[in-house]
C-alpha cells in the first residue's frame, strides 16, 4: 500500500499492460466529460503520464464499505482502477495490509511528509451524538477528519452519508450523523454521492485533479456537474414511454415486460441527479431502471426519507386519511355550532320583530 | 431546505395540512349554507316545470342567446380555462396517481403531449380573461381584491406544473416542489373564497332551477 511517490501513471499504466489505445480513449472519455475540446486529448494524456503520484488518505467512518466495493471490484483490469493504484494509497483501513499501530503510523507519516498536497478521500458519515459512537483505534471520527482534513489539499466526500448523512443520518438519526461539508470549512470539499457512487464518477474526480491539478466544477450540492448535471429521467432510455402515457403497473405485467416507464413503481429518476442512465454500472452493462427497477434516488440528500421507493413521486409520503376524517368532523362540528348561531339570530329577529300599523306610516315624526 | 426536502415536505406534512383545511372548509361552508333553510313556501308549485333544477344545472353552463357574441372572451375564455385546467388535473397520469394514493381511485390518462396542450391553452385562456379584466373599466370595477388573489392563486399551480414538465428551471426537484405547494395554497384557500363554486355550483344550480321552477319560471 505505502509506495514511494514520484512513480508516473504513464510507468503503472505499462506495467499494467493497458494499451495506448485504450489510455488515449480513457482520456478522450475524460475530455468529453469536461466538455473539452478533442485537440486536448494530448495534453491530458500527457498530464496523466507525467502525473507524480499522488498520496491519498481514505478514512472509513459510519459507512457499509459498500463506495470501496464499488471501486475496487468495478471491472478489472479498468483504467479507473488503475488510476486508484496509481494513487498512493497511503491510509486505507478496509484495504491496507498493516493495522493498528502500524496503520496510523502510516497515516501520521503520510500527513507529515505531503502536507498541504494530500487528498483526503472520506467515505461514511460522522457522529456527532457521542464521540464514542464511532472510533478508529481509540480516536473519534470527528477528531480524525478535522485533523486529517487540515493537512490536505482537498477532501473529497465519497458516497451519500460522507456527502449528505446517508443512511446514518436518516430520521431519527440516533448518532447524530453529519456529513463532511458540514465539518470540513476551510478546505475545498467535493461530493461524489451515490449509495453507492459510480466508480468513474470517483476516478474521474481523482483524474481531474492529477491532471489539473484542481477540483472539476461543481453544482450547488458540492457535485462535480460533469456527472451529476442532469437527472436520470432526462437521460433515460425509458423517457418515451413516459412521454406517451405508457407506464408499467406492476413488475411482472405487460409494460413491464415491454420495457415501459418505472414513474408508476416508484421511480425517482425525475428528481435525482446522476450519471447512472449514461456511464452505466459494471463496464456499462446496465443501471437499475434497465434492469427493470425504478431508481431510488440514493445520490440526492435526504433519499432515505423521500417517502416510500415503491410510491409514484406524486403520491402522499404519509397517510392522509385520518387527518382528513378528523378535519371532516372539525367541519361538521364548527358548521353545526355556526348553524345554531345564525337560527339563535334568525329566532332573536323574529321575536324583535315589530308589526308596522297603518297609524305608523301615516304618523308625522 | 434543499428542494428535495421542500418536497418530500408537500407530499407529506404540507398535504395533510392542506387538504385537512380544505376539507375542513368545505365541511363547514355546506353545512352554514345547507343549514340556514328558508321559510316554507305555503303556495302551491306550479305544474308546468318538473325536472328545472337538474335542467338548469346544464343550461347555466350555455350561453343565452345573443350572450356568445356579445362576450366571446368571458365565454371562450372561460370554457377553454375550465375544461384545459379539468384535463390536465384529472388526465396527467402522475396527477391520477396521486388520486390513486389519496381515494384508490383510478382511471387512464393521456399522453403527455395532449395535457401539455391543454394546460398551455389554460394558461392561455386565464391570462386573456386577465387582459379582459384590466381593460374593462366596468370589470375592473367589478374586481375585488378576492378575486385578483383567487386568479393568481389559479395561475400558480399552471404556470409551476408547466415550467416543471418543460424543465424551464435548472432546478426541477425546486420547481415540482413549487407546484406542488402552489397547489396547496389554491385547495387551502378554495372553500373559503369565491373558488368554492368548484363545489358549490352544482347545488346552487339545481337549488335556483328548482326554486325558480316551483314559482313558474321555465328553466
Ligand atoms: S423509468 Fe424513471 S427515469 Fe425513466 S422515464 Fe420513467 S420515471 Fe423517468
Amino acid at each position: 500500500m505505502n509506495r514511494p511517490a514520484g512513480n508516473a501513471l504513464g510507468k503503472v499504466f505499462s506495467a499494467a499492460g493497458i494499451s495506448r489505445r485504450d489510455f488515449l480513449g480513457f482520456c478522450a472519455t475524460l475530455a468529453a466529460a469536461y466538455a473539452l475540446p478533442a485537440s486536448s486529448v494530448g495534453a491530458i494524456a500527457a498530464a496523466l503520464e507525467k502525473a507524480p503520484r499522488t498520496s491519498v488518505i481514505w478514512l472509513s467512518f459510519q459507512e457499509c464499505t459498500g463506495c470501496t466495493e464499488s471501486l475496487t471490484r468495478s471491472h478489472t483490469p479498468s483504467i479507473e482502477g488503475l488510476i486508484l493504484e496509481q494513487l498512493s494509497l497511503d491510509y486505507h483501513h478496509t484495504l491496507q495490509a498493516a493495522s493498528g499501530e502500524a496503520a496510523e503510523r502510516a497515516r501520521d507519516e503520510s500527513m507529515r511528509i505531503n502536507a498541504g498536497k494530500y487528498l483526503l478521500v472520506v467515505d461514511g458519515s460522522v457522529p456527532l451524538g457521542n464521540p464514542g459512537y464511532s472510533t478508529i483505534a481509540g480516536v473519534s471520527n470527528v477528531d480524525m477528519l478535522m485533523e486529517t482534513a487540515k493537512g490536505a489539499a482537498a477532501v473529497i466526500a465519497v458516497g451519500t452519508c460522507a456527502a449528505y448523512g446517508g443512511l446514518p443520518a436518516a430520521q431519527p438519526n440516533p448518532t447524530g450523523a453529519v456529513p463532511v461539508s458540514r465539518l470540513v470549512r476551510d478546505r475545498p470539499v467535493i461530493n461524489v454521492p451515490g449509495c453507492p457512487p459510480i466508480p468513474v464518477a470517483i476516478t474521474g474526480v481523482l483524474a481531474h485533479f492529477l491532471t489539473f491539478r484542481s477540483l472539476p466544477e461543481l453544482d450547488d450540492r458540492g457535485r462535480p456537474k460533469i456527472f451529476y448535471g442532469e437527472s436520470i429521467h432526462d437521460r433515460c432510455y425509458r423517457r418515451p414511454f413516459y412521454d406517451q402515457g405508457k407506464f408499467a403497473d406492476s413488475f411482472d405485467d405487460e409494460g413491464a415486460r415491454k420495457g415501459w416507464c418505472l414513474f408508476k413503481l416508484g421511480c425517482k429518476g425525475p428528481v435525482t441527479h446522476n450519471a447512472c442512465a449514461t456511464t452505466k454500472w459494471n463496464n456499462g452493462v446496465s443501471f437499475p431502471i434497465q434492469s427493470g427497477h425504478g431508481c431510488l434516488g440514493c445520490s440526492e440528500p435526504d433519499f432515505w426519507d423521500a417517502g416510500s421507493f415503491y410510491k409514484a413521486l406524486s403520491m402522499p409520503v404519509t397517510p392522509v386519511r385520518k387527518a382528513v376524517a378528523g378535519a371532516a368532523a372539525a367541519g361538521a362540528a364548527v358548521g353545526a355550532a355556526v348553524a345554531f348561531a345564525n337560527r339563535a339570530k334568525k329566532t332573536a329577529a323574529k321575536a324583535a320583530h315589530e308589526a308596522v300599523k297603518v297609524e305608523d306610516l301615516t304618523k308625522k315624526s | 431546505m434543499s428542494g428535495l426536502e421542500l418536497l418530500t415536505w408537500g407530499r407529506g406534512p404540507g398535504l395533510v395540512l392542506a387538504l385537512g383545511l380544505c376539507i375542513f372548509g368545505v365541511i363547514l361552508r355546506f353545512a352554514e349554507i345547507l343549514a340556514l333553510g328558508r321559510r316554507a313556501d305555503l303556495a302551491l308549485p306550479r305544474p308546468n316545470s318538473p325536472g328545472s333544477g337538474w335542467r338548469t344545472m346544464l343550461t347555466r353552463s350555455l350561453p343565452p342567446p345573443g350572450m356568445l357574441r356579445r362576450a366571446p372572451l368571458t365565454y371562450l375564455g372561460g370554457y377553454v380555462f375550465h375544461i384545459g385546467m379539468a384535463v390536465a388535473v384529472f388526465l396527467f397520469v402522475p396527477h391520477i396517481e396521486l388520486f390513486r394514493g389519496l381515494l384508490g381511485l383510478h382511471w387512464p390518462g393521456l399522453p403527455n403531449p395532449l395535457v401539455d396542450i391543454a394546460s398551455i391553452a389554460a394558461i392561455v385562456a386565464l391570462l386573456a380573461l386577465l387582459v379582459g379584466r384590466l381593460v374593462d373599466p366596468v370589470k375592473r370595477l367589478l374586481t375585488t381584491t378576492g378575486d385578483w388573489l383567487a386568479w393568481a392563486l389559479t395561475f400558480a399551480p399552471l404556470v409551476t406544473g408547466y415550467a416543471a414538465y418543460h424543465h424551464v428551471f435548472e432546478d426541477y426537484t425546486l420547481t415540482l416542489a413549487m407546484h406542488i405547494l402552489s397547489v396547496e395554497l389554491l385547495v387551502v384557500v378554495l372553500p373559503f373564497s369565491k373558488l368554492f363554486h368548484a363545489f358549490s355550483l352544482f347545488l346552487a344550480r339545481w337549488y335556483n332551477g328548482e326554486i325558480s321552477g316551483r314559482k313558474g319560471v321555465a328553466s
